[in-house]
């Protein structure tokens, strides 16, 4: 799932299923917040944690979850100049999931697939931690045009 | 809160990690965690970490290297109280934790360090 | 078109005759359902007398061709709760979807009587409703088969619970000695506790046995070194004990990499080490 195509527009909006009836039922199902201080990155963790535990995900996948948010959204502040995350409450009939989208318009990524395959060194190194976010959700999609920015999407469901 | 607060007994350094830590606020706790090694010329570093539900890669690596500066000091560092649910996303991340003891809670973590804190 | 003129011809219909064909169902029903007492005379009543005013306000839209559409919802939903409840009172399939069957029974002789006059009005209306129950009729199967199936999962997970215990063999020491085939969500969950336990106990050590584990392949292989993995970062360790020559041979095979982990071939051999770990060791006594 690693390079999906989501058509030359960076808008987030098509990208969490939101064509679906459930995308639009209320307020606390999806939200835009920025991502330009440390102090956003701590409110999404806390949003991401609020939500993990609203769906019902186990504590073992309601923590990867807000790590893998964390990082990214560190990547968003710290690599692509600061941006915005999207976040998304799915339903898909039978189960709920939990849809992040992390936009910046960055230097982006020249060579994705390096990108994720880099694992951590501890300490030095750019450890963009792609590979390893990955890891740890069910859904993971990345778009990034080197001068135009990045957009990463995650999603997590509960089983 | 601007500060995490350390506290000093004996030889040994005790730091509780009680808050979800912003960026800046784990760089300063890794400046002055050095700085009072420094200072009170500290042989054991402990850092209780009991208290997060999170520790993504930022803070890993602010461990590691609070850990590896300690040992150019002379000081060991023994992490305590890691939740499983962060041990597990830890090992998922790929995260290894480097020159850095680990043990289950504070009373442990001591008995490790054992003789270099006399 | 002639569905539509059906459909709210039989709306109709059932109203006009609504307290006979009750009457006559509720009849019907006593007579082929051997349980007399899971629901008594008042409940079954209500039951069917509440579903013969959704089923005439469903058919009043003129929608018979797709019972899945908004104005089927309300008959749906009574027909989910009607299964439900049969299915906790340990109805079969067949007995639980006799609620609607039977109701053919007696719309099709008011039918008869009521459109005498018309055969082909008949034949159409006869048809029409035939198919509209049979649909219902199956829908409530679904419905019962979905609500059996509830509850075999939730079996299953306390099945789950029960058959992963981490036992403390010593201070310190604890054993998770693993039975049955692992697949790779028992094992996860299995871990999961383990590492609850160590943190619960504050054990030092951890003996994974697996002499009652007959095959262990990558997906599992893998998530034993993930817990031993994790088990250290929080600072206790883990031996594993009881592999089986089956298993050593696996494991080779699979490439994967137990360099870092203490194994031993019993699970008291593990915890002669574990004790030696912790501190501790065994003596015998003298024997006279």
């Amino acid at each position: 799932m690693a390079d999906l195509l989501f058509g030359s527009s960076f808008s987030s909006s098509g990208l969490c299923g939101m064509n679906s009836a459930s995308a639009h039922s209320g307020s606390s199902d999806f939200m835009t917040l920025p991502l330009q201080t440390d102090e956003h990155v701590v409110a999404l963790r806390k949003l991401v944690r609020e939500q993990s535990i609203t769906i019902k995900l186990t504590l073992v996948d309601q923590t990867k979850f807000v790590t893998a948010a964390s990082e990214l959204a560190r990547n968003t502040l710290k690599y692509g100049g600061g941006g915005n995350v999207s976040f998304s409450l799915l339903s898909n009939g039978e189960r709920q999931g939990l849809c992040l989208v992390f936009e910046d318009k960055g230097p982006g990524i020249v060579d994705i697939a390096q990108a994720l395959t880099d694992g951590f060194t501890s300490g030095t190194g750019l450890g963009l931690g792609l590979g390893g976010a990955k890891r740890l959700v069910d859904e993971f999609a990345i778009e990034s045009e080197p001068g135009r920015g990045t957009v990463v999407k995650i999603v997590k469901w509960k089983k | 809160m601007d500060r995490i607060p350390i506290l000093r007994m004996g030889k040994l350094l005790l730091v509780t990690i009680q808050v979800d830590m912003h960026d800046q606020l784990a760089m300063t706790l890794q400046d002055d965690l050095t700085e009072r090694i420094v200072k009170e010329q500290a042989k054991g570093v402990l850092i209780d970490i009991s208290a997060l539900d999170v520790v993504d890669s930022f803070i890993g690596r602010m461990i590691n290297n609070t850990a590896a500066m300690a040992r150019v000091l002379d000081a060991s560092t023994v992490i305590v109280g890691m939740q499983p649910a962060v041990a597990i996303t830890l090992v998922e991340l790929g995260l290894t934790l480097t020159g850095v003891k680990t043990a289950l809670n504070v009373e442990k973590g001591i008995a490790l360090l054992g003789k270099r804190l006399l | 078109m002639n569905k539509s003129d059906n459909a709210s011809d039989i709306s109709t219909f059932i109203n006009e005759y609504q307290t006979e064909i009750l009457g006559d169902w509720l009849q019907n029903l006593k007579e082929q359902s051997t349980r007399i007492d899971a629901f008594s005379d008042e409940q079954l009543h209500k039951q069917c007398a509440m579903f013969l005013k959704s089923l005439a306000s469903a058919t009043v839209n003129n929608q018979t061709a797709d019972i899945d559409g908004r104005a089927w919802d309300e008959v749906r939903s009574l027909l989910t709760e009607i299964s439900q409840a049969r299915a906790k009172q340990g109805y079969t399939p067949s007995e639980t979807a006799l609620f609607i069957f039977s109701l053919k029974q007696s719309l099709f002789s008011k039918l008869r009587t009521h459109f005498a006059q018309g055969p082909a009005l008949l034949a159409a209306n006869i048809w029409t409703l035939s198919t509209l129950l049979d649909k219902l009729g199956l829908f409530t199967i679904e419905v019962f088969q979905k609500s059996r199936d509830q509850i075999i999962m939730r079996q299953q997970q306390e099945l789950l619970e029960l058959s992963t215990p981490v036992v403390k063999l010593w201070k310190n020491i604890l054993a998770l000695p693993l039975i049955g085939t692992l697949d790779s969500e028992r094992t996860q969950i299995v871990m999961e506790s383990l590492l609850q336990k160590i943190v619960d106990t504050g054990a030092a050590i951890a003996i994974i046995d697996i002499t009652g584990v007959p095959t262990v392949d990558t997906l599992v292989a893998q998530h034993l070194l993930k817990t031993i993995a994790a088990a250290r970062l929080m600072g206790a360790d883990c031996i594993i004990s009881g592999i089986r020559p089956q298993i050593a041979q696996t494991i080779v095979h699979l490439g994967v990499n137990l360099e870092d982990v203490i194994t031993k071939a019993t699970l008291a051999d593990a915890f002669v080490i574990a004790l030696e770990r912790t501190g501790s060791s065994i003596t015998s006594q003298q024997q006279d």
